[in-house]
């Protein structure tokens, strides 16, 4: 196939293909992600969540699709209809875009940059525009002041979180993320255990910047209605809420690069082999754990209620059986196939294992008010990721000079950032002066 | 200026349209569709960038005229429409009209009829509150409280149901009594859920009163000091929150609270944590009241004799009982007719939203929907 | 390659200079920022054809994604219907036009008299790997000082922001 397509192009075509797949297949996953997120929702709420479309409600996704693109489109009479038209496309736009530097598993990233993490941070700072922007041409107050928070929230927490961010690059030497990935096999720990702080500073950080509750001011809908996307509706509706589930993806990749050891599975260093075999066991874990997904879905099978859900419930029986062959055919194949399709599993896996932090936290906590969102930005998370980062140099010249390793150097650190956020917290008394102050 | 109307409301917020903005001012309409007004309460608020300059709370969307409906139905006719004041506490509601219109009449409930109608108006203070508790926390960001609260509340109103066949607008009782014989288990249910509601209040506060952000989010809000507070005639838990010590089922005993014991949980600042602290421990004590009337419900008659056709002795009667959000009083007027001439009810929610404004001043924007829960309100009530 | 790499120039080119220029004319202020944030964005891609990526992302994180989101923070709260009423040219427009030419002139000047520098070197014609660190080490080692000066002005400023701001709050 190769002598069919002109050498001047070659180099383009497989992120091209990458792109596409990335462009069709993330719609499907915010779906499902909301799905997730609405039966994780219900588990912690004592409830079932969406149980009729599908087997427990596992077609649920589809279905909203299509009743959003098939809304109608309302444009509000005195909103700037141009910019209306064009901020969900910002959004949406930036954080598709972001996706191209992001490496799902060693072999399916669009674009290796040098670059890589700050390019990420680049673009997907930019979707704020489209809060921004969407918020103030829908001419509501309630947009614009969600516009407003929207803002002056992204450029707090981005602070934090950049400087949480920049203690791993410290330990890894490298903005790419296959080369933090590498500097974590090679130190043998993943970033999250050794600089916990950045990690914790990142965790809450990328929850602001995402809008998640919470610190989900933006769209508090008990206070704002629905934020900047009070006006809209239908298919642009859709738009945002694919951006913000698309960025919810990102910032999770993002931890995962680099704190959770990306695509390494868990004992990366820890090569035991099934007696006989090539196989190291650990290796044979996605396999066996999509297979016990899939007979579990058969097994429920028999116990839906109508033939058309035990037939889905089949399905997807099947489609976990399939992705459990490919797991296990995977282990027989080059290590080079082998490692990108295991690399992606456990990627993937360790995404969405952030992200049901991030519901978790979502469905446990009340929502911050702005002045107390402020108070944790400035006046804890900035100081605390600045004597993190000071910390890590620290670590780094410890390393270097006694020749420490990699974890015992950074354990002064870890120590000496937790005494600081207990003065830092100990400073912040949870108790409002705020309308004392100003009220009278 | 000086031709146009420039009547100023308590918080000094000129009326609609002679309000001059500031440079960073907007108003801005919070309902009367909006998530968190409880109902289709309209604020309409003065914001200098998120803080509240001044409010105005504009209510009457649910007006239904239930007052002068009175004036048109029998005293038994008109039992089923005070339940629809305040929907999400009917039982309290029936309890202070059908004891407004004995003492109307004269007569007084047999002590069977007075201990179940405590038992059903203290569940009903639980059900309140919880659903006070749901929704509070719901506007405050908690997202989770709400579907525990509605999970025990889901348990009072099987009680209710299994009683009277209703669950939100029950009419479970009649005026002189009640209608209903308690049904075979009513003494199980009601034990069993107050034996397990305790590790369930225990449970709502595991996820709430020492939570860093449900503190920060009410400590200091809205406060209500007790002066201002009497000034403006808010009782039930605002007040008390506010350190006043004043329950009717304490100062004026009605039902058969005098032979309960039970504390009166007062608070000293009168802020939004208070409330949820008074509340909380109001719910505790409702369920200890049930715990010891259903321990000895006297047997006996449950319907006083007064015939069926009611026809007061002209005069006029004030009785109030402490509702789940304050004090609830039936002002009734008789002119010896089956219709009474005039009723007028002193709903607790109409009053208490009086203090929004001085609650509100200088709040912000966030404040303003914890404020609006704090108070517990519902807008049946206050527009009836 | 070299096609592509012009016709992605002239792009950005035309992109930059025709925003620049919707910039200034729009009535709506909102608009106006928006052509800003294109124009820097197409700066940005002229910086990324140049192999420059760290210049680019650069300006994309501070300019665009930091001040610029801050700009329209605060035109946002500004009274639209005021200034889509308010005249576009005021009765100094003729000095400012005279400036501006002379402000041309001068640089038309100084291009024609610096002509023999203009020669730059070639392209890197791969992507180089230590572009960040080659960056950094300029700032830190070679242009240490007006790096820390220009700093200090910053800081400077942001002191003097803080100031104002308080006391018009008090």
């Amino acid at each position: 196939m190769g002598h069919l397509i002109p050498p001047s192009i070659m180099p383009f075509v497989l992120p091209v293909l990458y792109a596409v797949v990335i462009v069709a297949v993330l719609p499907l996953l915010a779906g499902y992600i909301v799905l997730m997120e609405r039966k994780v929702m219900a588990d912690m709420q004592a409830r079932l969540g969406p149980m009729r479309v599908g087997p427990h409600g596992l077609l649920q996704p589809i279905a909203d699709a299509v009743k959003l693109l098939l809304k109608e489109d309302i444009i509000p009479d005195k909103a700037d209809r141009l910019m209306f038209w064009f901020a969900p496309l910002v959004s949406v736009t930036m954080a598709l875009l972001a996706y191209s530097a992001l490496a799902i598993g060693p072999a399916f990233q669009i674009a290796d940059l040098n670059i890589g993490l700050l390019f990420i941070l680049a673009i997907s700072s930019l979707g704020i525009y489209g809060i921004v922007l969407g918020g103030w041409a829908s001419n509501s107050h309630y947009s614009l002041l969600g516009a407003l928070r929207s803002a002056a929230q992204l450029v707090s927490y981005e602070t934090a979180a950049g400087l949480g961010l920049i203690s791993v690059l410290l330990l890894a030497g490298s903005l790419s993320m296959k080369d933090i990935v590498q500097a974590q096999l090679d130190q043998g720990v993943w970033f999250g255990f050794s600089v916990p702080f950045g990690f914790f500073i990142y965790l809450v950080g990328s929850i602001a910047e995402t809008n998640r509750a919470p610190f989900d001011l933006p769209e508090a809908e008990s206070e704002l209605v629905a934020g900047y996307m009070t006006e809209y509706s239908g298919f642009r509706w859709s738009l945002y809420f694919l951006a913000e589930y698309a960025n919810m993806i990102i910032v999770a990749g993002i931890a995962t690069t680099l704190f959770l050891g990306g695509w390494l599975r868990p004992g990366a260093r820890y090569h035991e082999h099934i007696p006989g075999t090539g196989i190291e066991w650990l290796d044979a874990l996605p396999a066996l754990l999509t297979l016990g997904v899939a007979l579990y879905s058969l097994k429920l099978a028999p116990t839906q209620p109508v033939k058309i859900q035990k037939i889905v419930m089949v399905l997807v029986a099947v489609l976990c059986l399939g992705v459990a062959c490919v797991l296990a055919g995977a282990l027989f194949a080059p290590p080079a196939v082998m490692q990108g399709i295991h690399g992606a599993f456990w990627f993937m896996a360790k995404v969405f294992a952030y992200i049901y932090a991030f519901l978790w936290i979502r469905f446990t906590f009340p929502r911050y008010r702005f002045d107390q969102l402020m108070r944790l930005g400035w006046r804890f998370l900035i100081p605390l990721a600045l004597v993190n980062v000071i910390g890590v140099g620290v670590a780094i010249v410890l390393r270097q000079q006694f020749a420490w390793g990699p974890i015992v150097s950074l354990i002064p650190t870890t120590l000496a950032t937790l005494g600081v956020a207990m003065l830092l917290a100990k400073d912040d008394a949870p108790v409002a002066e705020a309308q004392t102050a100003a009220g009278e | 200026m000086s031709d146009e109307r420039t009547t100023k409301t308590i918080s000094g917020m000129d009326s609609v349209n002679t309000t001059v903005l500031g440079a960073d001012e907007i108003i801005l309409n919070m309902g009367p569709q909006h998530p968190s007004t409880h109902g289709v309460l309209r604020v309409k608020l003065k914001l200098d960038g998120e803080r509240v300059a001044g409010s105005e709370c504009i209510i009457g969307y649910l007006h239904r005229g239930v007052e002068k409906i009175a004036e048109h139905r029998s005293y038994q006719q008109f039992a089923p429409y005070v339940d629809r004041m305040d929907y999400v506490a009917a039982v309290s509601n029936g309890l202070g009209y059908c004891e407004a219109v004995e003492k109307l009449l004269g007569t007084e409930a047999p002590p069977r009829a007075r201990v179940v109608r405590t038992i059903l108006t203290e569940l009903q203070r639980i059900a309140s509150h919880l659903l006070w508790l749901g929704t509070h926390a719901l506007d405050i960001g908690a997202l989770t409280p709400v579907f525990y609260c509605f999970r025990e509340r889901e348990e009072i109103l099987k009680i209710f149901e299994k009683y009277c066949g209703a669950r939100l607008t029950t009419h479970a009782f009649r005026i002189g009594g009640l209608q209903y014989e308690t049904y075979d288990g009513f003494e199980e249910d009601t034990k069993r859920f107050c034996n397990d509601f305790a590790h369930k209040i225990d449970e709502y506060e595991t996820l709430l009163t020492e939570n860093r952000i449900w503190v920060g989010r009410t400590k200091g809000v809205g406060i209500l000091n007790a002066a201002d507070a009497i000034a403006l005639g808010v009782t039930g838990p605002v007040l008390r929150a506010s350190g006043v010590k004043w329950d009717l089922r304490r100062a004026q005993p009605y039902a058969a609270y005098d032979q309960y014991e039970f504390d009166i949980p007062t608070r000293e600042t009168g802020d939004t944590y208070d409330r949820y602290v008074v509340r909380m421990e109001e719910m505790r004590q409702s369920r200890r009241i049930c715990l010891q009337a259903v321990e000895n419900i006297p047997t006996g008659p449950i319907m006083a004799r007064i015939g069926k056709v009611l026809k007061p002795p002209p005069g006029e009667v004030y009785h109030s009982i402490e509702a789940p959000k304050g004090e609830l009083g039936y002002y009734i007027v008789s002119d010896g007719t089956t219709q009474p001439y005039r009723v007028r009810v002193r709903p607790p929610s109409f009053i208490n939203l009086q203090a929004f404004d001085k609650m509100a001043k200088g709040a912000l924007i966030a404040d303003v929907v914890a404020i609006i829960g704090t108070i517990d309100i519902v807008l049946g009530e206050v527009d009836r | 390659m070299q096609t592509l790499n012009q016709a992605l120039f002239i792009f950005f080119a035309v992109l930059a200079v025709a925003s620049a220029i919707l910039m200034v004319t729009r009535r709506n202020i909102v608009h106006g920022a928006v052509f800003l944030i294109t124009t820097l964005l197409s700066t940005a891609g002229i910086f990324l054809l140049l192999q420059a990526e760290f210049l680019f992302i650069v300006q994309v994180i501070l300019y665009v994604g930091g001040i610029m989101v801050l700009f329209v923070f605060v035109i946002m709260l500004v009274n639209l219907d005021v200034s889509m009423r308010q005249v576009q040219f005021n009765r100094q427009w003729f000095v400012a036009g005279a400036l501006a030419l002379v402000l041309a002139g001068q640089f038309l000047f100084a291009i024609w008299v610096g002509r023999g520098a203009l020669r730059l070197p070639a392209m890197a014609s791969e992507i180089s790997p230590k572009n960040t660190e080659a960056v950094a080490d300029a700032l830190f080692s070679h242009y240490m000082l007006p790096f820390e000066i220009a700093s200090i002005l910053l800081l400077v400023a942001m002191i003097g922001a803080v100031v104002m701001a308080k006391r018009r709050a008090g």
